[in-house]
């Protein structure tokens, strides 16, 4: 082969690979922009929904599209939903079990990371493992007994009862304890030295470092918490108590048609969770890279 | 405390730095450890370890929490092979995780779209996580409200598609037809689940691959298709296999939620899976003990997936 031609021929690989490249990234953008579509759609679905009157969710017109705008928009159906059932009293109810729920296990799941990750003692390894061995027990197994046990403490339908036995997860302290080993010690010896107590290096150092950390695991356990259903349904039963998912699951039965008012409830529980999602978007990335799983 | 004996050896200067600090570091050390540990080793034990083994037990009593527990011995287990409605739903869990492999492949397909150098990737992920965020019983209504058989998303296209092709297009009754109810739910899951942990853990997989294997097989003269099945698939197989066996084992415990908000578990159990059979059992008719060994037979099914898990990832060693 002269050297002319092997040039050519790299000449025309290289085009033909840039073509590749571009045919690629056509591909690319296509598959990304239908999925866009796709996933978007069903919440501008929701969001006109809740802004049609009754009438109009049930009449559908051709061609097709003209659904998707309603005729006049009925902001009322917010302040409607809101008055159907007590609204108010779910939101509350949920935000005090979520933020106790993760406040809680954030707290000790960082403590009790701490001490397997840096403390030495006696039955530490074993004690780990044994929180190891859980993560993988289903919550059904748990879930029978705990509830016999709040019905023996009288803790059902209690808050109590809705956010103890969130707060003390395997889970949280698994994750931490995995973060907290990747830390540098050459801070906590100094610190040690400069006669620093363990306490003051945890809140300190250890705290301080573990931003990220702590953040992914606020992060899953809020969203965890805000969206739990099954929980709540099987310890409250008075609608006081009700969480929001329970409450909107009751709004449903009770108005199993009414469905510009159960969308614009909808919108209202998810709007919290897009909140905390689009601020703290890199911590999700993040937590499912560190742990591989989600909370 | 300043005036130690001098007579005394090592033994005592030891002793004396004991009275000092009042206790031997290793000591101190020992004790923070179990102050830091025991908040949440009280709660552990409380909610998670005790119940263990109290549920072991309760799945060997009959119990309506009315009267008082009787000794069972194995009626339960005997109960749980002879009840057809048991196995009725384990093959509903076992169907509705078809929605398993469809899902991993639309979630490497996005992965590998969203590996392009694309302008707009954070718009992209985020669009395509925001299903995976807000799952829920606010989802669930939403989608009770898509698959309505008149004035539902899905039926009001196809009824337009059809009128493009003048054809009388209709779809079906999705929730309440026993054929459509379970595929139903698996689309709805793979438009949650898409774009969710598993696209993410993908494109971390793609991302760490050498750029030179990729250099290699341009020099050998790959085309993109070989390049794919040569260097992509294999490298990002442990992934593949990791993210497989986190789905299955969430698959036997899932499709309450979806199942109780938008079927209640119909038509004829055409959406009851094994733990909407145990929440039914323990919470609807208190056969806590039932439920109980219902859920140990869950456990060991999870237990046997982990294992073979752990010894065939053992060989290729990938933590994440």
């Amino acid at each position: 082969m002269s050297g002319k031609r092997v040039q050519t021929e790299l000449e025309k690989s290289r085009t033909r690979r840039m073509q590749f490249d571009i045919l690629k990234k056509a591909a690319s953008y296509l598959v990304l922009s239908v999925g866009t579509l796709a996933m978007v759609a069903p919440f501008l679905w929701m969001l006109a929904t809740s802004l049609k009157t009754p009438g109009e969710v049930f009449s559908y017109q051709r061609p097709w599209w003209v659904d998707w705008v309603p005729t006049s928009f009925v902001w009322q159906n917010y302040v409607k939903s809101w008055e159907v059932v007590p609204f108010a009293r779910f939101y509350l109810n949920s935000i005090i079990v979520t933020l106790l729920t993760t406040l809680g296990q954030v707290f000790t799941s960082s403590m009790s990371g701490y001490a397997f990750a840096r403390l030495q003692f006696p039955g530490r390894e074993k004690i780990f493992l044994g929180y190891l061995a859980t993560l993988m027990i289903p919550s059904a197994v748990t879930m029978i007994p705990v509830f016999i046990l709040l019905r023996f403490l009288g803790w059902v339908d209690t808050y109590k009862g809705l956010i103890l036995p969130g707060v003390f997860t395997a889970y949280g302290t698994f994750m931490l304890r995995q973060f907290f080993m990747t830390l540098p010690k050459e801070l906590e010896d100094a610190a040690k030295i400069d006669g620093c107590s363990y306490f003051g290096i945890f809140w300190r150092i250890i705290l301080p470092l573990s931003k990220p950390a702590l953040a992914t695991l606020t992060t899953f356990t809020f969203m965890g918490t805000w969206m739990n259903f099954m929980w709540p349904l099987v310890v409250v039963n008075s609608q006081e108590k009700f969480t929001l998912p329970v409450g909107l699951a009751y709004f449903q039965s009770l108005h199993h048609t009414d469905w510009t008012l159960l969308m614009a409830a909808s919108m209202m529980m998810l709007a919290p969770i897009l909140l905390v999602f689009i601020f703290n978007q890199r911590y999700f990335v993040e937590g499912i890279k560190l742990t591989g799983i989600k909370g | 405390m300043g005036t130690a004996p001098v007579t005394g050896g090592i033994d005592q200067i030891e002793a004396a730095k004991k009275i000092k600090t009042g206790l031997k570091n290793s000591t101190k050390e020992a004790l923070a450890g179990y102050c830091f540990l025991l908040p949440n080793l009280v709660g552990f034990l409380v909610f998670t370890s005790l119940p263990v083994i109290a549920s072991l037990a309760l799945s060997f009593v009959k119990w309506d929490l009315l009267t008082p527990p009787a000794f069972a011995g194995l009626k339960n287990f005997v109960q749980l092979f002879q009840d057809r409605f048991f196995w009725k739903f384990c093959w509903n869990t076992i169907y509705l995780m078809l929605g398993i492999p469809l899902g991993m492949i639309g979630s490497l397909a996005v992965a590998l779209a969203m590996n392009q150098k694309i302008k707009g990737i954070v718009f992209f992920r985020t669009t395509f996580f925001l299903p995976t965020i807000c799952s829920g019983v606010a989802i669930f209504i939403l989608w009770r409200l898509i698959y309505n058989p008149d004035f539902g998303f899905f039926n009001v296209l196809i009824r337009g598609f059809g009128d493009l092709i003048h054809v009388p297009l209709e779809g079906p009754n999705w929730l309440t037809d026993e054929k459509w109810a379970k595929p139903a739910l698996i689309i709805m899951g793979l438009w949650q689940g898409i774009g969710g942990h598993n696209m993410i853990l993908y494109l971390a997989a793609l991302q760490g691959i050498p750029r030179d294997l990729y250099e290699a097989s341009d020099i050998d003269g790959a085309n993109g298709w070989q390049k794919f099945w040569a260097v992509t698939w294999p490298m990002i197989s442990p992934t593949t296999f990791f993210i497989a066996i986190m789905s299955i084992i969430g698959g036997f415990q899932a499709g309450f939620d979806a199942a109780f908000i938008m079927t209640g578990g119909g038509p004829n159990g055409s959406t009851t899976t094994i733990m909407y059979y145990i929440y039914n059992n323990a919470f609807q008719w208190f056969n806590m003990g039932y439920a109980a060994a219902i859920s140990w037979f869950l456990f060991v099914v999870i237990f046997v997936i982990t294992l073979l898990y752990w010894k065939v990832a053992g060989k290729t060693v990938h933590y994440y």
